[in-house]
């Protein structure tokens, strides 16, 4: 299936999906609640946040479509748009800064063709790589670190982070790797 | 008990005394929530104000929830001293040793406690409102030469008050969308909101449609529908009267008259049978806007659009502004005073009870009662129109005439209004009705065909703007609008209402209580009250239900009926 066939495809919750946000609803006393890990579910499930999951989730919990974006729009980890395979996510808070971090940034950049003087979240037209600075990773004593989907990198240096883009670029499976479980 | 004394006893609370600014004030411990209506514990702000002590606010509005985020209304406080016993300690002269609290609070979301003091003059006070005024000004445009809110702007009140010509800030402001169609009828300026969530607490909890919110993060924070969807429904300009700031403003009033140049005169909407207390915002004889005028007997602060909209027809340049005779084919200009001389001498030489009188539930009180009298003394048949729409859950009625009551008050509508208006039209076919006049009312509309109507010896209509009934009339008589003269509406609650005069009625047009006490006289020969307040007085005087009421006795809140029971045991 080509990707542009998979983008207009008809939005659909899988059964298990749906089932692990309705268990989810029973951990709290509001319905209200489960809203960011509901968001959290869909956009692990489908790689971002739709307007379609955020109308879906919005019935699911009996809130208005409105109130569910502002969370989307106010969290910057919720993505608006598909995310790459691979995401990687360098921390900009003070101690990783003054340990580099945006050399590890400009090198990632340069080696996947990305402008490496915007300073926003992007992808690689092939939709394979993301790449964007964050806040704090909390792990101050082990800058500058950075996350690969949801594996951890800590000392990270421009010969590590090739080394870990030459890893990507030899996996050709469709799985998104690391669930960080 | 009355109901009154019963509505008082359920709202007696415990009183709490408090200091602010050296001045002992007792209020009590707690007030209604805004909207579900729980005691909920009194706050400095709501204290304050009951003490006459004004405290800056933005984001805080009597009406609605506390949200707490402008920062404008911090204030300092102490407490009483407590010993271990917690018994308060004294100062040697007796009173409470107070501690002032090192932080200041806000006003709006901290509750008053038995013996604390609030100080809102202050240096630290006065140091804080600066402070907080210069941050919501660090991305704000200040372009108020060109906003429609100046001159009514909270903020721009505030910066003139507190404000300091420059600002620790040099850098570049943000931009934000300046002209987002958020509904049909208002437009939102992102970079004038200060984010105080009004409009947004308004539609979800007073409006009962959450259509509003805010979207992203910190200074690029903007208030937003959900995209795709509109911002519609009845009450939305409400939002533009309560933006502290010109960040909602209404489409209809977007840079159309400086607020200052701006007349306001006290009013009732005549729209509906609600009878939403209102201001007419008016220039030389042009009405601008209508805003709502808060009476929490009626409808607190707000309004709904399609009543604040409803104005253009004044100012209509098709409103009738002459006298006019027509005989023989021929219609002329004539003056009021043998307009009056012939149709009173008409009526004169005509039989008792072969006269129709038609006249609208939408003419003040006054005037109705004068067409009581009119008709008693023709003894003539009389009947009404009713307009009915649709009401909804907050103030809409679904009776679109603003003086119904009245009309019943004095029977002037057959039990179902509007049917009389049949046996009306036949007894004109026989011949047994000769005149009709019409008040505010369109026969042709209502089912008297024109042919009928040149059957009759007299036909007079009164009149604000022209309609197939005025082509037809043997005299046509301009009327004034609700800006144009005073009077009074009885609203569906029962509940008397005056209304005030913006201007003049335009051309030679004149207020129906005018018209009708003239005829009077000259049908008469003895003088009858030419004003509303002497005719208001002259009613109430004469009728139980009206309790005691007297013009000035109204003032500009009203006062109710005495109930439905009462009005029938004469």
């Amino acid at each position: 299936m080509h990707e542009t066939d998979s983008m207009v495809m008809e939005f659909s919750v899988p059964n298990t999906l749906e089932s692990e946000i309705d268990e989810l609803i029973t951990h709290y006393p509001e319905k209200r609640s489960v809203t960011l890990m509901a968001l959290h579910a869909l956009q692990a499930h489908f790689g971002f946040v739709s307007d379609a999951g955020i109308e879906w989730i919005a019935q699911k919990l009996d809130q208005t479509p409105l109130a569910v974006l502002e969370l989307v729009t106010f969290y910057p980890m919720f993505s608006r748009e598909p995310l790459g395979k691979f995401h990687f996510r360098i921390c900009r808070t003070l101690s990783c800064a003054l340990n580099g971090s945006e050399k590890i940034y400009w090198a990632l950049c340069e080696q996947l063709g990305l402008d490496k003087n915007v300073h926003k979240r992007q992808t690689t037209p092939d939709g394979r790589f993301t790449v964007e600075f964050v806040e704090c990773l909390a792990c101050c004593n082990k800058g500058p670190v950075l996350f690969l989907n949801e594996d951890f990198h800590e000392n990270m240096t421009e010969e590590s982070v090739s080394k870990l883009l030459t890893i990507c670029n030899g996996d050709n499976s469709s799985e998104r790797k690391g669930t960080g479980k | 008990m009355s109901n009154e004394e019963k509505v008082q006893a359920k709202v007696e609370v415990p009183m709490i005394t408090f200091k602010v600014d050296g001045q002992t004030v007792s209020v009590p411990k707690t007030l209604p929530h805004p909207v579900t209506g729980k005691p909920e514990p009194i706050s400095i702000i709501q204290a304050c104000a009951l003490a006459g002590v004004n405290i800056p606010h933005l984001c805080y509005h009597p009406k609605l929830p506390v949200a707490g985020n402008c920062r404008m209304c911090l204030i300092e406080y102490g407490m009483p001293v407590l010993d271990r016993e917690r018994k308060p300690v004294l100062n040697p002269d007796g009173s409470p040793q107070i501690r002032r609290i090192p932080r200041q609070a806000i006003a709006c979301a901290t509750p008053v406690t038995p013996g604390m003091e609030v100080y809102t003059q202050t240096e630290g006070v006065v140091r804080a409102r600066k402070s907080v005024l210069e941050f919501l000004a660090l991305n704000h445009p200040l372009d108020c030469p060109i906003c429609d809110k100046a001159g009514e702007c909270k903020l721009q009140e505030y910066v003139h008050q507190y404000g300091q010509e420059t600002s620790h800030f040099f850098e570049t402001k943000l931009e934000k969308p300046k002209k987002k169609a958020i509904s049909s009828k208002i437009v939102l300026d992102n970079e004038r909101c200060i984010l105080c969530t009004r409009c947004v607490r308004f539609t979800d909890s007073v409006a009962k449609n959450p259509a509003l919110g805010i979207l992203n993060r910190g200074a690029l924070n903007t208030i937003s529908n959900y995209p795709g969807t509109e911002f519609e429904h009845n009450y939305t300009l409400n939002t533009v009267d309560i933006c502290p700031v010109g960040a909602l403003t209404s489409r209809d009033f977007r840079f159309q008259m400086r607020t200052w140049f701006l007349s306001e005169t006290p009013s009732i909407c005549p729209n509906c049978a609600t009878g939403c207390n209102i201001l007419i915002h008016s220039l030389k004889g042009h009405i601008y806007r209508l805003t709502p005028r808060e009476n929490d007997a009626v409808n607190s602060c707000w309004m709904c659009d399609s009543g604040r909209l409803n104005y253009k027809w004044v100012n209509d340049s098709r409103r009738l502004s002459n006298v006019l005779w027509s005989e023989a084919g021929r219609r002329d200009e004539i003056d009021w005073e043998t307009a009056i001389s012939k149709i009173s001498a008409a009526l004169k030489s005509s039989s008792k009870g072969s006269t129709a009188i038609l006249v609208s539930a939408r003419q003040s009180t006054e005037e109705i009662f004068l067409v009581s009298k009119l008709a008693k003394l023709l003894e003539a048949q009389t009947d009404s129109l009713p307009r009915i729409g649709e009401g909804d859950f907050l103030l809409l009625n679904p009776d679109m005439n603003p003086n119904s009551k009245a009309i019943e008050i004095f029977g002037l509508a057959s039990a179902t209004p509007g049917a009389n208006v049949s046996k009306i039209a036949k007894a004109i076919e026989s011949g047994a009705i000769r005149n009709l006049i019409a008040i505010g009312e369109n026969p042709v509309e209502m089912g008297i065909e024109p042919g009928l109507l040149s059957r009759l010896d007299l036909f007079v209509v009164c009149d604000i703007l022209g309609n197939k009934s005025t082509l037809e009339a043997q005299y046509l008589l301009p009327g004034a609008s609700f800006a144009e003269k005073q009077g009074t509406f009885i609203n569906a609650k029962g509940r008397v209402q005056r209304f005030g005069k913006a201007f003049d009625p335009m051309g030679e047009a004149r207020p129906e209580y005018w018209i009708l006490s003239s005829l009077l006289s000259a049908l008469t020969d003895k003088l009858w009250p030419k004003t509303p307040e002497e005719i208001f007085n002259m009613m109430a005087a004469e009728l139980p239900a009206f309790n005691g009421m007297t013009w000035a006795k109204l003032g500009t809140a009203g006062m109710n009926l005495l109930s439905t029971t009462n009005t029938t045991e004469k």
